[in-house]
């Protein structure tokens, strides 16, 4: 869990920045202003698990350093938000939500055919390192209920047969259509506006 | 300044102040776990809510500050129910094995439960269970107890200055510990003991041992260092159970180091408790009258010349006293409390006192060390050169051994040269320290404990000069020493007299046989090979060094197990307690000396404790006032020329192990087989 980095997960000896990483991490530090080096901590472990994918404990060792930060900081921060990947995940982090209003529109039924195609359960990762399937938390996204979020992106208005036909996307390297399923525009209301009709962009 | 009215009693607290601190002024209690305060505000465990009148909420007392006209009410039943409620969350998680936690009977969760707890639980799911972490010999943890008051993170991180704890996970997997598994550095871990509120953090050596109303609480004086830190020494039966710091602003706040609270299991441990004497070429035992006649047998007729007492580290005053008194009788000028060779003593005072006072650091605005590492050296005046340094514009510099301590510090080097050129102004240190207010350096015995010390020392003096350390009603030049008795002898003038001997020309003198008797009191630090074939005594509490190579054993008491006076490294005369009887047929130190001083003929004029410390008074009126320290006067001293070019380094490399007490403890063992490895491949990371 969170309290201890002592699992069995398999720590990488060394970690270091990509020079184009190096220099965007730069550019967050220079944001802020000198002394406060400290701030940008998220922004560079952002980009040090877009890099490795994960965040190794080398990785959050190398960000310490780099903000002149006790180590354990640096863990308090990581382990806090759940963004922050610990463990290694798949190249596909598939992210469903199962909370209230998702769960209401049917998320159960999206979380049984994640496992089902990916053959995996929650937390899981497939045999070939592909994809990982967990559970989180709302998403902010309940008006476009139920949601998967993958990567940067959301997908949105799912149900089975639209999970499934992303899945089969991802599976052939192909990169699915990111929003609304059903063909929405944003979280307009379910077959077109009601109101506003004659403002540009009003209609669906 | 604001004025406030809290439960009806007008306050008037200056601006910035918290209602917590203006209730605890006006003796009003208000209950807390996360507010301490010698540490920062949290304000997480929300147990200190107070009604604030026109405040729609009840608010966090700890982190509020009080303004102009604020109507606090701190006993109100909603209050009582607010605070109830907060328990009740907080006892969610916690388990309900008080009968079995070392905390019980002083822990301040059990005492609010008394207060503001429910009579029943009302919580019927599952408590979390956190596993243990591992802090190494010295702290226990029980995690599932911890209500992440975090007192022992913000202790760590601001006044050990060693960030290693600290808060990960969040919500219900929210753990207090180190994420990647280690014991902590810190030498003042065992202060988050103290600090812990609950059971999560207990004593390790300490565990099922004793419940505190069984204990009786003795105020002592700490012997370990030089600092003098107050403690309050628990006992049950015969046995020093624990060690626990007292209060003292002007000395060690409320903090200990590790080797001081810890180190007294040694107490039980490789005892002398019956006199013994060489016969045969090994130790029997004996009785007192037959050991004491066989010292006056030897000591006969030999000339004052022939002989020879060292004090050690620990000796107290009363015992330095007597033995330097009847040395006197016997006209012996050979008398030294400078194991090590430290190259002070005589006057001026100042040239040996820390003349600026443990409080008067936080005056300081520049500080330069010469050949010490405060951290293992005092740790506890370490932690305020720290709390110095963390209010900002403060520099620290430091000529001597490569030390990782917990404040950003420049490493100028360890070559004497610099101390040379800074004392002539050509180094650019020199023109820091000229700039400053209130320039101190803190001299260690790492420089002061070598042939060229007194040249080290006058080097010193002439840094302290020429900067402006020495000013009206400030004094930046401090001596740190590491042995608890050594001011004392020093004031007592416990020093070679005219023609006499000091420490090595003892040794010297008893390798050529020139020295036929060498007394040791409490001597265990100096090379007893050289003792050659002279008739050793050595009276003291552990079987050392001393003791291995003595030909008569007089068993004397530790600091626990008499009324002695200390002097700590600032000239502050402090006194300890008897909390237990030395075992066996150990006596007080002084006792032992004057019945000596009866087999010998050369009978001392003091038979009581009150009579000795008059004549102690006498010798130097210092000993008259109590606590209390004098400013002492400046003069010349020290000796010029260049100094040797030996690197400076600091006499204590392991930090767990420096006297005879903790080398018999094996809690110390412990830590030196944990830490000291380590400790060197720490020591030169930046701090």
């Amino acid at each position: 869990m969170s309290g201890s980095a002592s699992d069995n997960t398999v720590q990488p000896a060394s970690f270091a920045f990509t020079a184009e990483n190096l220099a965007k991490a730069k550019a967050a530090i220079a944001k802020y202003p000198p002394g406060r080096q400290r701030s940008a901590v998220m922004p560079i472990l952002d980009i040090a698990q877009r890099q490795e994918g994960w965040l190794p404990l080398a990785a959050m060792n190398a960000v310490a350093e780099m903000l002149d930060l006790a180590p354990i900081r640096v863990y308090e921060v990581a382990t806090f938000y759940t963004m922050f990947q610990l463990k290694p995940v798949g190249k596909v982090h598939m992210q469903v939500c199962t909370n209230l209003p998702c769960m209401l529109r049917g998320s159960d039924e999206i979380v049984e055919t994640c496992k089902r195609e990916l053959g995996v359960g929650l937390g899981e990762t497939t045999a070939d390192g592909k994809f990982t399937l967990s559970e989180v938390e709302c998403l902010g996204a309940c008006v476009n209920a139920p949601v998967i979020w993958i990567g940067d992106d959301y997908y949105e208005d799912l149900d089975a047969d639209s999970t499934r036909k992303i899945i089969a996307q991802l599976k052939a390297g192909e990169m699915p259509n990111a929003g609304s399923q059903t063909g929405r525009k944003g979280a307009a209301p379910i077959g077109g506006p009601t109101t506003l009709k004659t403002i540009a962009g009003g209609e669906a | 300044m604001p004025k406030l009215t809290i439960d009806g009693r007008e306050v008037e607290v200056a601006a910035g102040t918290t209602i917590l601190q203006a209730a605890d002024y006006l003796g009003i209690e208000i209950p807390r776990f996360c507010y301490h305060e010698r540490l920062a505000i949290a304000g997480n465990c929300r147990m200190c809510l107070v009604d604030v009148e026109k405040s729609p909420k009840p608010v966090a007392s700890c982190a509020m500050p009080v303004a102009e006209g604020m109507v606090v009410h701190t006993d109100t039943p909603q209050i009582k129910k607010a605070r109830g409620g907060v328990l009740e969350f907080l006892l969610i998680n916690h388990p309900l094995d008080c009968p079995i936690c070392d905390q019980g009977g002083e822990c301040d969760l059990q005492d609010e439960v008394m207060a503001y707890g429910f009579d029943r639980g009302r919580y019927h799911e599952n408590k979390r269970a956190v596993k243990d972490k591992d802090f190494g010999p010295l702290v226990k943890t029980t995690m599932t107890r911890c209500i992440h008051c975090t007192r022992c993170v913000r202790f760590i991180t601001e006044v050990a200055g060693v960030p290693e704890l600290g808060a990960t996970g969040r919500g219900e997997n929210l753990e207090i510990g180190t994420y990647v598994e280690k014991a902590l550095s810190s030498e003042l871990s065992g202060n988050i003991v103290d600090l812990c509120p609950v059971g999560a953090l207990t004593s390790k050596p300490y565990a099922f041992m004793a419940r505190p109303w069984e204990l009786k609480k003795t105020e002592s004086i700490d012997v370990f260092d030089a600092l003098g830190a107050n403690i309050r020494v628990d006992t049950r039966g015969n046995a020093v159970m624990r060690v626990l710091p007292r209060l003292n602003d002007d000395v060690n706040e409320e903090w200990l180091g590790d080797k001081s609270r810890f180190a007294v299991d040694g107490l039980l441990r490789q005892r002398l408790d019956r006199p013994y004497l060489r016969k045969d070429g090994k130790l029997q035992p004996i009785s007192w009258s037959e050991a004491l006649a066989a010292i006056a047998a030897k000591v006969k007729g030999l000339g004052g010349a022939k002989l020879a007492a060292i004090a050690g580290d620990m000796a107290d005053c009363e015992a330095m006293t007597a033995l330097k008194d009847l040395f006197g009788k016997l006209d012996s000028p050979n008398l030294d409390c400078r194991q090590d060779g430290a190259k002070l003593g005589g006057s001026p005072r100042a040239s040996y006192l820390f003349n600026s006072t443990v409080a008067g650091i936080e005056d300081a605005d520049v500080l330069l060390l010469i050949g010490t590492n405060p951290r293992v050296e005092a740790p506890v005046l370490n932690a305020r050169i720290r709390k110095r340094y963390l209010k900002g514009g403060f520099s620290v510099a430091a000529v001597g051994p490569k030390a990782n301590l917990t404040y950003k510090h420049e490493y100028l080097g360890d070559q004497t040269a610099i101390l040379s050129a800074i004392a002539d102004g050509s180094h650019p240190f020199a023109a820091v320290l000229k700039a400053a207010k209130k320039p101190m350096l803190i001299l260690g015995q790492g420089a002061l404990a070598r042939v060229d010390g007194d040249i080290l020392l006058g080097l010193a003096r002439k840094i302290a000069e020429t900067t402006g350390m020495v000013a009206d009603g400030w004094n930046g030049f401090n001596v740190l020493h590491l042995a608890a008795a050594r001011v004392g002898g020093l004031d007592l003038g416990f020093l070679p007299g005219a023609g006499g001997r000091d420490v090595e020309g003892i040794l010297a003198g008893a390798e050529k046989g020139e020295i036929s008797v060498v007394y040791l009191l409490g001597a265990d630090e100096i090379d007893m090979s050289r003792l050659g074939k002279a008739f050793v005594i050595y009276q003291g509490h552990h079987g050392d060094a001393g003791a291995h190579r003595a030909d008569v054993v007089l068993p004397g008491a530790a600091y626990t197990e008499k009324d002695a006076t200390y002097v700590n490294t600032e000239g502050r005369v402090q006194r300890t307690n008897l909390a237990v009887f030395p075992p066996g047929e150990a006596k007080e130190d002084w006792k032992i000396l004057r019945a000596l001083s009866e087999a010998m003929n050369k009978v001392l004029p003091y038979d009581t404790l009150g009579k000795l410390r008059a004549r102690m008074a006498e010798v130097n009126p210092l000993f008259a006032g109590i606590n209390a320290i004098a400013p002492a006067s400046w003069g010349s001293f020290g000796a010029d020329g260049v100094p040797a070019a030996d690197p400076l380094a600091s006499p204590v490399d392991n930090y767990y192990m420096t006297d005879p007490i903790s080398r018999a403890s094996r809690t110390m063992a412990e830590c030196t087989a944990r830490f000291v490895g380590c400790a060197h491949k720490r020591t030169g990371t930046n701090g």
